[in-house]
């Protein structure tokens, strides 16, 4: 599964983009956050304030209790400044 | 007939005199056009530039999405959406937003409306580059801008 950080999120996380094989039992992208959070002080920092952490999953914006099963690709972002 | 819509996302200057003619061109039906012109402030001379970051292709996807939204709630005959990303100097354009209808409340609607959810629904991202070249912070979301959609609901 490809994994997509913008803007601060991807500063904290140091990569814009990677590939990951999902762990078992991670299922939804509430889980996935958590289980990234919990790599290294640069992914925790990421994912900090979780309420504020936009995700969206190939390409549509979801809410974190969505379900990850099918998705190609999901990507993490904070709240958007457009216009 | 279906609003025609159209949406670009570029790191160009936008021409707007080009744009405004676009929305119209050939045809005779459209009786107002209404245009949204967002620009980079120099922060009373503090700003350098915006860098503006975005997710490719869901920026372009989710623009379409705001736009086939507003032609469902007003009369539009024609939609044009530019928003620019890279870097951006203060007097440049961030985003155009071109609203055609064959009378004006549609047009002045539909156009505040696509603004109100291209700030807080389109992925782009702001960072502000000081005067002196340093890189500042992200331009963090308003409340304000969130609490806007509340209008059109």
């Amino acid at each position: 599964m490809r994994i997509l950080y913008f803007a601060w999120v991807r500063e904290r996380v140091g990569r814009g983009e990677e590939e990951i094989a999902l762990p078992e039992g991670v299922t939804t992208v509430a889980g996935l956050i958590d289980h990234l959070a919990g790599r290294d002080e640069g992914y925790a920092y990421a994912f900090a304030e979780r309420d504020t952490i936009r995700a969206a999953i190939d390409q549509e914006l979801v809410e974190h209790d969505a379900p990850l099963a099918g998705a190609r690709e999901i990507a993490f972002f904070p709240p958007m400044t457009g216009g | 007939m279906p609003a025609r819509i159209s949406v670009a996302v570029t790191d160009a200057p936008v021409d707007m005199a080009a744009e405004i003619a676009a929305l119209g061109e050939g045809r005779a039906d459209i009786g107002a056009v209404a245009t949204f012109t967002g620009l980079c402030r120099d922060e009373g001379g503090t700003l350098n530039a915006l860098r503006i970051e975005h997710y490719p292709g869901m920026a372009e996807a989710q623009i379409v999405k705001v736009a086939q939204d507003a032609a469902a709630r007003w009369p539009l005959l024609a939609v044009r959406i530019v928003h620019r990303h890279g870097t951006i100097r203060p007097g440049e354009t961030i985003v155009f937003v071109g609203t055609a209808s064959a009378h004006r409340r549609a047009a002045f609607a539909a156009a505040d409306f696509l603004m109100d959810y291209l700030k807080s629904r389109a992925p782009f991202w702001k960072k502000e580059i000081a005067a002196d070249g340093t890189e500042r912070d992200w331009v963090a979301a308003k409340a304000d801008d969130e609490d806007a959609l509340g209008r059109w609901s």
